[in-house]
């Protein structure tokens, strides 16, 4: 009973979280399901996104205008990569690595801005300073300022919003781009130019959720976006595996992967109740993602049913 | 409508690979020309089409369509000109899409993509007809998604993309090679028709020698790169197989013309 209570207890947190997270995740499924490139540079712009926001927010700037900034940042860090990737000929994966890599170094610079040292590897902000949009203190409360409230509006505007982008004559080619690169450049489709602007609106959402993270935890750190394309995956496929065969509209792929998101950190609140010592979560969601990623490769290669011999695909 | 001078193609440059795929191709396309390029594996046919098409820059050459230099712009930009259907069934279609979102981004070709809807009022009564000319009944399907389609419907898709906005110039690289026969002839038909029907400019690789004899008004063959017989007129519409055997045993040096595919 004891257990049972505990974990309901922990249930808003895990909701906020995972909303928070989720926002994250449309981005990942920006890249990783339409663009069809995996792209690494998450991990950095999330941190990115977070000290941006923080930055600019205790240095007296609204936090609105904060967060756009956030968003921006991201962006800037999206086209780094897609000019090393489409410019400089470097894999995708590899291009995402270098500029992580990159931002390990501007993050610090980023948090450390005015300090003597130049550089810091957190900043804090208090929701008792500033009037932060979303705090984990009053995750529970009942009251307009619960978190939760602000992040569901959020996301369905960000939803609808790429729903309308998506369906443009514009985003109608970044998806061809992604499902066809050939067929898109031979239908006038600059596919490089939409690949730049697709890991640019994706990194825009990662920071926009890393500047939301950094005010709910009230800090943002070096650390926090360490795994996160793992975690944006495991939502993304997640939320597939789980309302992929109900959820066949644009806009409700998108919604599967917050939920997706939501049910990732339910399922991590719900196993460190079991006991599961919180360093081992990393591990925990790589294995997970692993499964699910190799699900559909097995599938394909040792449970289809057996096609007469000779016979082929139909011509 | 389109001119090539003198176009020169090495792949791998230096390396043991090394492939001199055009050696110096030149060829004018006048307007309303229907022609169909023959050769045997490794002749050049589908180097020529890509040079044409943009997928890399040539190495020495000009190419140019409408009396427009195109030989330094990248291959969207050249797509605003070309209409191109793939050997492969899978190339020339986007699978994760509708078939009229597919028909809605060929309908784009050369324009700007701007925020607009992606697919306009109006839009869709227009597919329903063309898609009627194939006679596949696609016009009932036109939410389906592309990859659901069998290779041949997805052809006959494509081609009519390729000649949505009727293209300057229409590239077909064996674009029945990959069907069934059946499925290859309807496809071919269809092709046929569509031509004639807007008098485009057509380019048409095929390794079917009676293919290449019916259709077209005019007939080239290309050897190591090179355009080594070019027939049109009354000449290509008397021409046999045997003749163009003949001529590929004359210029290959080869007491048989060896090239299966060549006989198929």
């Amino acid at each position: 009973m004891d257990f049972l209570l505990t974990l309901l207890r922990a249930m808003p947190g895990a909701v906020g979280q995972g909303l928070i997270w989720g926002i994250m995740a449309i981005g990942v499924y920006i890249t990783f399901r339409i663009l069809d490139v995996a792209d690494l540079t998450v991990d950095g712009s999330l941190a990115t996104g977070g000290a941006v926001c923080v930055l600019l927010t205790v240095n007296g700037c609204n936090i609105w205008v904060a967060v756009l900034a956030a968003f921006l940042a991201g962006m800037l860090a999206g086209l780094v990569t897609g000019l090393f990737h489409t410019a400089c000929g470097i894999p995708a994966i590899l291009s995402g690595i270098l500029t992580q890599l990159a931002l390990y170094s501007i993050n610090l610079r980023i948090m450390g801005f005015g300090t003597d040292a130049g550089t810091k590897a957190s900043l804090a902000v208090s929701v008792n300073d500033f009037d932060l949009l979303v705090s984990s203190r009053y995750i529970r409360d009942v009251a307009l300022n619960n978190p939760i409230l602000l992040l569901l509006v959020l996301t369905a505007v960000l939803i609808a919003v790429l729903y309308w982008f998506f369906g443009t004559e514009l985003g109608s080619s970044l998806r061809a781009t992604g499902s066809n690169p050939s067929m898109a450049r031979a239908q006038g489709i600059n596919t490089k130019f939409n690949i730049v602007l697709g890991l640019m609106v994706s990194n825009g959402l990662v920071a926009l959720s890393g500047a939301l993270l950094a005010q709910y935890q009230g800090s943002s750190t070096i650390d926090m976006g360490r795994g996160a394309i793992v975690i944006g995956l495991a939502a993304v496929i997640i939320g597939e595996v789980i309302l992929g065969k109900v959820f066949r509209n644009f806009a409700l792929k998108l919604l599967s992967a917050v939920i997706g998101a939501i049910i990732y950190y339910v399922v991590i609140q719900f196993v460190l109740r079991l006991g599961l010592d919180t360093n081992d979560l990393k591990l925990l969601t790589a294995l997970v993602v692993a499964v699910f990623l190799a699900i559909p490769y097995w599938k394909g290669r040792y449970f289809t049913k057996s096609v007469r011999k000779g016979g082929q695909a139909n011509a | 409508m389109l001119e090539l001078k003198s176009v020169y193609k090495t792949f791998n440059p230096g390396t043991v690979n090394e492939k001199r795929a055009l050696n110096g191709v030149s060829l004018t396309l006048n307007d309303g020309d229907f022609v169909t390029v023959i050769g045997g594996n490794g002749a050049g046919k589908s180097t020529l089409l890509n040079a044409v098409a943009g997928v890399w820059p040539v190495d020495a050459g000009s190419i140019s369509i409408g009396g427009i230099d195109v030989t330094r712009l990248p291959e969207h930009k050249r797509a605003s000109y070309i209409g191109r259907v793939f050997q492969d069934p899978m190339m020339g279609t986007a699978a994760t899409m509708q078939i009229e979102e597919n028909l809605a981004l060929a309908a784009r070709r050369g324009k700007n993509r701007t925020l607009r809807p992606g697919i306009g009022r109006g839009e869709r009564e227009r597919y329903r007809e063309l898609l009627q000319i194939l006679g596949l009944g696609l016009e009932d399907r036109l939410t389906v998604k592309v990859g659901l389609l069998s290779g041949g419907q997805r052809q006959a898709l494509t081609l009519l993309m390729a000649t949505l906005n009727r293209p300057k110039l229409l590239l077909l690289d064996e674009h029945t090679a990959a069907l069934d026969p059946k499925t290859a002839a309807k496809v071919l038909e269809t092709t046929e028709k569509i031509v004639q029907r807007d008098h485009l400019t057509t380019l048409m690789i095929t390794h079917n020698m009676r293919d290449a004899i019916a259709h077209g008004n005019r007939l080239i063959m290309m050897y190591e790169g090179r355009i080594v017989l070019d027939i049109s007129g009354e000449a290509k519409q008397k021409l046999t197989v045997e003749d163009l055997l003949e001529q590929f045993t004359k210029v290959s040096g080869s007491d048989e013309a060896d090239d299966k595919m060549l006989l198929s």
